[in-house]
């Protein structure tokens, strides 16, 4: 059996509440929030082996293992998470948490706010990169844990990595941005923006109050999400899988599901309505757009980058066209300017933007080797 | 690797080179061998670069900090004079843009080290008088497989660097790690220059 078909087994998702009022960007103040986690591993005595995982768009905390035996589907980054894996669960301690305004767990619009009793719906406010970094060290103290041996994560997760070694320079030891961004283009706001507009103009969206009309804005985030999923694989790795497939083999000159392509992005989108809330996809889309840590240095991502203390590795994929090597390229050159230890890979992936949750080789054998690294400077 | 190591004779004369506590970036850096020996004696802070995500992890291993990227397209990634030393070892004969990389590494750099298999090692000769391309322990390749598309001799190597204001620091020639003082350019197989901008 191979290392990389091993599990951190059965597990269970913990809530840490908080009352300590959270400060938000937008000026706006949480009173109080749970956040939503699960660990996996071992912290050690000198507490130095914990890895915090930051996950992306319609990520959570539930990164690794399975909640019961027979759950049909894993974590969603239990490919790289577990004993024996490149973030090896033998020798680090890592938690995975849901972000606030999420969907699954801690305090989102779907959440009921305890001064209305009613789901805070289009009251919920909008968190921004910062924000959820700011609520994660919260969770970090509540844990214990003064410093991250690593921050680790893709793409919206990989910017919170990054604001991590930011904004808590002494408590980051490493920080993996993944393909990711040091901020989005216009054209990536353009799309999130598409897929904004087909939430918003669902008539079963209400304003965001949809919970008390026991309406669900499902064409929305239907559309959202086949959107989403077009621009996270590229042209050949979509082509490879799906090319001009029919799904009877010869057109029915009508409107109905004929390509299978059609039929993947509509069962993609189907699933993701049934579990995934509207205005946290808002949310999430938003964090997205706003992240710009150069933003109040005159745009300068070298001062921002500065302030880290952190070592970093930055990976990109060849065929991601969302988050590009490119502007990952951006942020190393960044690093290197100033003057941060940084590694660099620019993996061959037919994937698009999802290939940094998949297993290409050189993919695992630069994480394998970077984590080994840390886990033999944390004495792991 | 272990921490005793030596490095390749070809190596330990660039690792001479460089002053401790220097910044150096390695253009082509393989394994990381020579960045990784400099770490551990000479305390330097530096980068490796090379195009093939093999060696990426390799650097990795040997706890040396490599970027992975296209000498061919230029050392974008690095600003102006950010190094104290910009190594290019053994490559500058398989590149496309010779030229460029060479002014490249005196923009993002304060010196340069180039070293590469001497043409005009006698050896060659010899071959090329026998009517057949050289291959030899520092030109291992058929003509017909060889990733070396711009031979040159030393004095091939002075020109180009005087016709770019660059001139000579210092050179030395060797043959199977000897250094050859008497006659280089016909008894040296691999040649070793560091390099600098003309001041003014």
């Amino acid at each position: 059996m191979s290392d990389l078909t091993r599990s951190v087994g059965i597990v269970k998702a913990q809530i840490a509440e908080f009352d300590t009022p959270l400060h938000l960007a937008s000026a706006a103040v949480l009173p109080a929030y749970q956040l939503c986690f699960e660990t996996y591993g071992t912290l050690n005595a000198a507490r130095s082996n914990a890895i915090l995982i930051c996950h992306a768009l319609s990520g959570h905390h539930h990164v690794a293992g399975r909640y019961a035996a027979d759950d049909k589907a894993a974590g969603w980054w239990d490919n790289m998470v577990g004993p024996g894996k490149p973030i090896d669960t033998d020798r680090f301690f890592v938690v995975g948490l849901n972000n606030l305004g999420g969907c699954h767990g801690s305090t989102g619009p779907s959440s009921i706010n305890p001064a209305t009793g009613q789901p805070w719906g289009s009251s919920f406010p909008v968190v921004t990169v910062p924000d959820w970094v700011r609520s994660q060290a919260r969770l970090a103290d509540r844990l214990g844990i003064d410093r991250w041996a690593a921050v680790i994560g893709g793409s919206l997760g990989g910017m919170q990595a990054l604001q991590w070694s930011i904004d808590y320079p002494e408590r980051v030891a490493h920080a993996l941005v993944i393909a990711s961004a040091p901020k989005l283009s216009a054209q990536n706001i353009a799309f999130n923006d598409v897929a904004r507009q087909a939430i918003l103009t669902d008539p079963d969206f209400h304003g965001g109050d949809f919970y008390a009309q026991h309406a669900i804005p499902r064409r929305g985030l239907r559309l959202a999400r086949m959107l989403g999923h077009i621009t996270y694989l590229s042209d050949d790795g979509m082509g490879e899988k799906f090319g001009r497939m029919l799904k009877s083999g010869d057109y029915q000159f009508g409107f109905e599901v004929e390509f299978e392509i059609e039929s993947y992005l509509r069962y993609q989108g189907d699933k993701f309505s049934d579990y995934f809330d509207a205005n946290t996809y808002l949310l999430m889309t938003k964090a997205l757009d706003y992240f710009d840590p150069a933003k109040d240095l005159n745009d300068d991502l070298v001062a921002a980058l500065r302030k880290a203390s952190a070592r970093f590795m930055v990976a990109s994929f060849t065929s991601d066209w969302r988050f590009s090597p490119e502007r990952s390229r951006e942020i190393v050159k960044a690093l290197v300017a100033a003057d941060k230890e940084v590694v660099y890979g620019e993996i061959e992936s037919v994937h698009g933007h999802d290939a940094f949750l998949m297993l290409d080789e050189p993919y695992v054998k630069l994480m394998r080797a970077y984590l080994n690294r840390v886990a033999e400077e944390v004495n792991a | 690797m272990s921490a005793n190591q030596t490095l390749r004779a070809d190596l330990q004369l660039i690792a001479d080179w460089v002053a401790p506590s220097s910044r150096v970036l390695d253009l082509g850096c393989g394994d990381g061998a020579l960045l990784s020996w400099l770490n551990r004696h000479k305390a330097v802070r530096g980068y490796g670069v090379d195009f093939d995500v093999n060696n990426v992890v390799r650097c990795v291993e040997a706890g040396v900090n490599a970027i992975q990227g296209n000498l061919e397209t230029g050392l974008a990634e690095f600003e102006d004079q950010r190094f104290d030393h910009v190594v290019l070892s053994q490559t500058i004969q398989a590149m496309h843009n010779t030229e460029q990389i060479l002014v490249e590494m005196l923009r993002v750099g304060r010196e340069a080290i180039v070293t590469f298999p001497n043409f005009g090692y006698w050896e060659n000769r010899w071959q090329i008088l026998q009517g057949h391309m050289p291959v030899s322990e520092t030109i291992p390749y058929e003509w017909y497989n060889t990733p070396n598309i711009h031979w040159c001799m030393l004095g091939d190597f002075e020109a180009l660097c005087a016709k770019n204001g660059i001139r000579v620091l210092e050179r030395v020639v060797m043959n199977e790690a000897k250094r050859i003082h008497f006659l280089p350019n016909l008894r040296g197989s691999l040649a070793f220059y560091r390099v600098a901008r003309q001041p003014g």
